[in-house]
């Protein structure tokens, strides 16, 4: 049979890279004085659980670094080593280095061969190095995936291959326990057998493993005492011949061939009483066992399911709410007398979809944890490279967001964060100089705020530089003047090109800059705000919708169409008296609100409707915001406020100017939603200049 | 009749490699992420074989064995433990704990079929 294993290749990296960042926050959060052993064991079966996979799917490179990590950490956490930082550091470094080499396996990328040596050498040493005193050294198991072979024995001399030659002299055994013996033997090396003169058997082993071993494997079949081994030195002609015709290591064994109902027994009471340490050890070992158990209880089960369905199923229950709205639509016009148990049963559906819908919606939902994660170790190594101390705290991890919003907000937090060590946290001389803590503390947080997840980047640093932000914008040609409020000033670091940094360092100040980070976060339906205290530090705050699937919006009414609008970006709606619309020549109307003058953005214009009213002091206006920019919409009517379920025109149709996508209301109709923020954007390319000159 | 396996192992490629390599063999295949959810599927359905990993988080493979060998329908099915780890000791605790045998991983579909027809045809 033949199974290509290369089907299974994506899962595998899928866990891997999931068991390396675990892996890495685990260790980023270990006290190296006092390690918890829960975490140290978790550490250790993540380096094991790649190496197994990566051993059955053939990644040998992989297998190797990971045989080396599994070996030390597997002595610190039995405690025969002391975990220190440099342990940390070079597990670290390994987890860089395999992230490397499954990236080199996926996608083809290349892999830094020196790097991979120099890592492993690190480990090397490290597990050479450092043995606690009152420990017999436990060299690594030499095991079959293993490439480096350990010996661990002293005294007899190896062979040119490591290996010793054994010669095993057994007492008068059950043919069956002969084979049993043979076939368990025969896994630590090349076995071979011959019958002696007195009908005893006598099996030569070419091994790597310790007498210690042989006694273990034959102690559960025989007294140990009645054993004869001796050291074979060499291979006799007759056993050569043997070993080149015996079968290959099988790999596996079966302790009772034929008869699985025996196995439950103990092999030999008498070998177990004759071993009375070993059987102490285990108990020890069972009794660290149960505590594993215990704490390992936290860690849940999860089943993996492809992305596609769960959008599926979100697609589907949306359709469903849709029809439920439908429903209630139309039996509202029946005899609530008459028609009572339909319109129980009517209202129990819609609380149930509500329900549902609520449940499937939170299949989307993973935590912050999932971004926060990534920058323990960002900040760890970003701050040993400036020479800066850097504190960072991490709050609120567990708020969720929605799985597209939150892959798409990596990259400008990423930005945000490395900018904020960067620029934003001073050199620890500044900061004893100016009576701070030589240590920079640097937080990041999310939460919910009503219907947004609010995330914000906040530093303790100097702050943001008002005169050198206003100077550079002059310099660059921005409309600036010294009546600003510190809060516009602020959203000058947002232009296109902006950058206050005297010098560009190698962390930030170059590639993507803070217009992308901003841009980004726009197209996401979110906005950010930055407060800064000169001296003592700087808050980012980023507000993002928690999902884009479901969209609280007010619609609207023009001529015959309904529009919906997004309702973060309503702020009220007026019918505006006739003297505070004015016009101005060529460029439109602008309304006056509250001493403010507003461009007035006629919606039937835009799409060229037939309105009801086009005299705007019969019409209402909604006044917009975005991005600190407001605009009056006109409209015939307002008609109401609901849920409305997002469907991608792009993908059902094609992208349409001033559209951000389109939803089914309750009686059928399809309704377009309006892009706020690019209605604005195009309004205010019109008017503001002619407003405010 | 089809005979079932229960493969647990807390990897789930691994899993997916013994599911689909019995599966193509004829056998049933039942997963189980970790000791605890392997016996409570065990619990459910009596299967004619159980493959086991060792170092799983929660209960590991020899709790896992010793708990089924508790129970009366699972005296005598076959459980054999996979293991990538070459320490006798580890072999001779779950012979200890009622195994009936092991495979040292890695291993390739076609050994894991020869084992596995070997104990239950």
């Amino acid at each position: 049979m033949t199974i290509d294993m290369s089907q299974f290749y994506q899962v595998f990296f899928d866990e891997a890279f999931e068991l390396l960042a675990e892996k890495e926050k685990l260790l980023l959060a270990l006290d190296v004085a006092a390690p918890d052993s829960e975490d140290l064991n978790a550490i250790f079966r993540a380096a094991h659980s790649i190496k197994g996979g990566a051993a059955t799917f053939g990644f040998t490179d992989i297998t190797e670094v990971t045989h080396m990590l599994e070996s030390l950490l597997d002595r610190i956490r039995k405690g025969e080593m002391a975990l220190t930082t440099e342990h940390v550091d070079a597990f670290l470094a390994a987890k860089d280095i395999l992230t490397m080499q499954m990236e080199g396996h996926q996608h083809g990328s290349s892999v830094d061969q020196d790097a991979v040596d120099s890592v492993c050498r690190r480990l090397k040493a490290l597990s050479l190095g450092q043995a606690a005193p009152a420990v017999e050294p436990a060299p690594a198991a030499p095991d079959a995936a293993a490439s480096e072979t350990v010996a661990t024995d002293a005294g007899p001399v190896a062979d040119a291959d490591g290996n010793f030659h054994f010669r095993i002299e057994l007492p008068v055994v059950p043919q069956r326990d002969v084979e049993a013996l043979a076939s368990e033997l025969g896994l630590l090396g090349t076995i071979s057998q011959e019958t002696l003169p007195d009908q005893r058997v006598a099996f030569t082993l070419v091994t790597s493993e310790g007498r210690d071993n042989i006694v273990a494997i034959c102690s559960f079949v025989l007294d140990p005492d009645d054993l004869k081994i001796t050291h074979a030195g060499g291979v006799p002609q007759a056993a050569a011949a043997a070993v080149a015709s015996a079968p290959a290591d099988p790999g596996y064994a079966i302790f009772e061939p034929a008869k699985p109902e025996a196995s439950a027994q103990p092999a030999a009471p008498a070998a177990e009483a004759a071993k009375p340490e070993q059987a102490a050890g285990e108990a020890k070992n069972w009794g660290r066992r149960a505590t594993d158990k215990e704490g390992g209880s936290a860690e849940s089960s999860s089943i993996r399911v492809g992305v596609e369905k769960v959008d599926q199923l979100i697609n589907l229950v949306g359709e469903l709410v849709i029809t439920q709205a439908m429903i209630e639509q139309r039996i509202n016009a029946l005899d609530p007398i008459v028609h009572e148990r339909l319109l129980n049963s009517a209202s129990q559906l819609a609380r149930n979809t509500r329900d549902l819908q609520e449940a499937v919606m939170s299949i989307r939902m993973m935590p912050m944890d999932y971004v926060f994660s990534r920058f323990p170790r960002m900040v760890r190594d970003l701050a040993a490279k400036l020479g800066k101390k850097v504190e960072f705290v991490t709050r609120g991890a567990a708020t969720e967001l929605d799985k597209g919003l939150i892959e798409r907000i990596v990259d400008p937090l990423t930005h945000l964060v490395r900018n904020s060590v960067d620029h934003g946290i001073e050199m620890p001389e500044k900061r004893r100089a100016s009576g701070k803590n030589e240590t920079g503390k640097l937080t990041l947080s999310a939460a919910h705020q009503g219907g947004n997840i609010v995330i914000e980047v906040n530093d303790d640093g100097g702050g943001l530089n008002r005169e050198k932000i206003l100077a550079k914008a002059r310099q660059q040609g921005l409309p600036v003047s010294d009546a600003m409020t510190d809060g516009e000033v602020w959203q000058l670091i947002f232009a296109p090109g902006f950058s206050t940094a005297d010098v560009v360092t190698d962390v930030s100040g170059r590639g993507v800059g803070m217009d992308v980070v901003k841009r980004n976060i726009t197209a996401m339906g979110g906005n950010v705000e930055i407060h800064s205290i000169p001296g003592s530090g700087t808050t980012i705050a980023i507000s993002l919708p928690l999902t884009l699937a479901i969209l609280d919006g007010m619609s609207v009414k023009v001529g015959e169409e309904i529009y919906i609008l997004p309702l973060g970006y309503v702020i009220e709606s007026l019918q505006p008296a006739a003297v505070d619309v004015k016009e101005i020549a060529g460029q439109g109307k602008v309304v006056k609100v509250r001493e403010e003058y507003l461009p007035l953005i006629p919606l039937y214009q835009i799409f060229a409707i037939e309105p009801r009213f086009d005299d705007p002091s019969q019409a209402i206006t909604v006044i917009l915001e975005s991005d600190g920019k407001k605009a009056a919409l006109l409209v015939d009517s307002l008609v109401g406020q609901q849920q409305v379920v997002v469907k991608n025109l792009e993908s059902n149709f094609r992208k349409v100017a001033g559209i951000s996508g389109a939803t089914i209301l309750g009686d059928g109709g399809v309704s377009l939603i309006l892009d706020v923020a690019a209605l604005l954007r195009s309004s205010h390319q019109l008017n503001t200049d002619t407003i405010f000159s | 009749m089809t005979k079932t396996i229960l493969a647990v192992d807390d990897s789930g490629s691994l899993r997916q490699m013994l599911s689909f390599s019995l599966k193509a063999a004829g056998y049933g295949v039942i997963e189980a992420v970790d000791g605890q959810d392997g016996l409570a599927k065990a619990r459910q359905q009596k299967v004619d074989l159980v493959l086991t990993d060792q170092n799983m988080p929660g209960m590991d493979g020899l709790s896992l064995i010793k708990a089924l060998r508790g129970m009366a329908n699972y005296k005598s099915v076959p459980i054999l433990m996979l293991t990538t780890e070459s320490g006798d000791d580890i072999k001779a605790m779950g012979k200890a704990a009622g195994a009936t045998g092991w495979l040292v991983k890695p291993f390739d579909p076609a050994r894991l079929t020869e084992v596995v027809k070997k104990l239950i045809g």
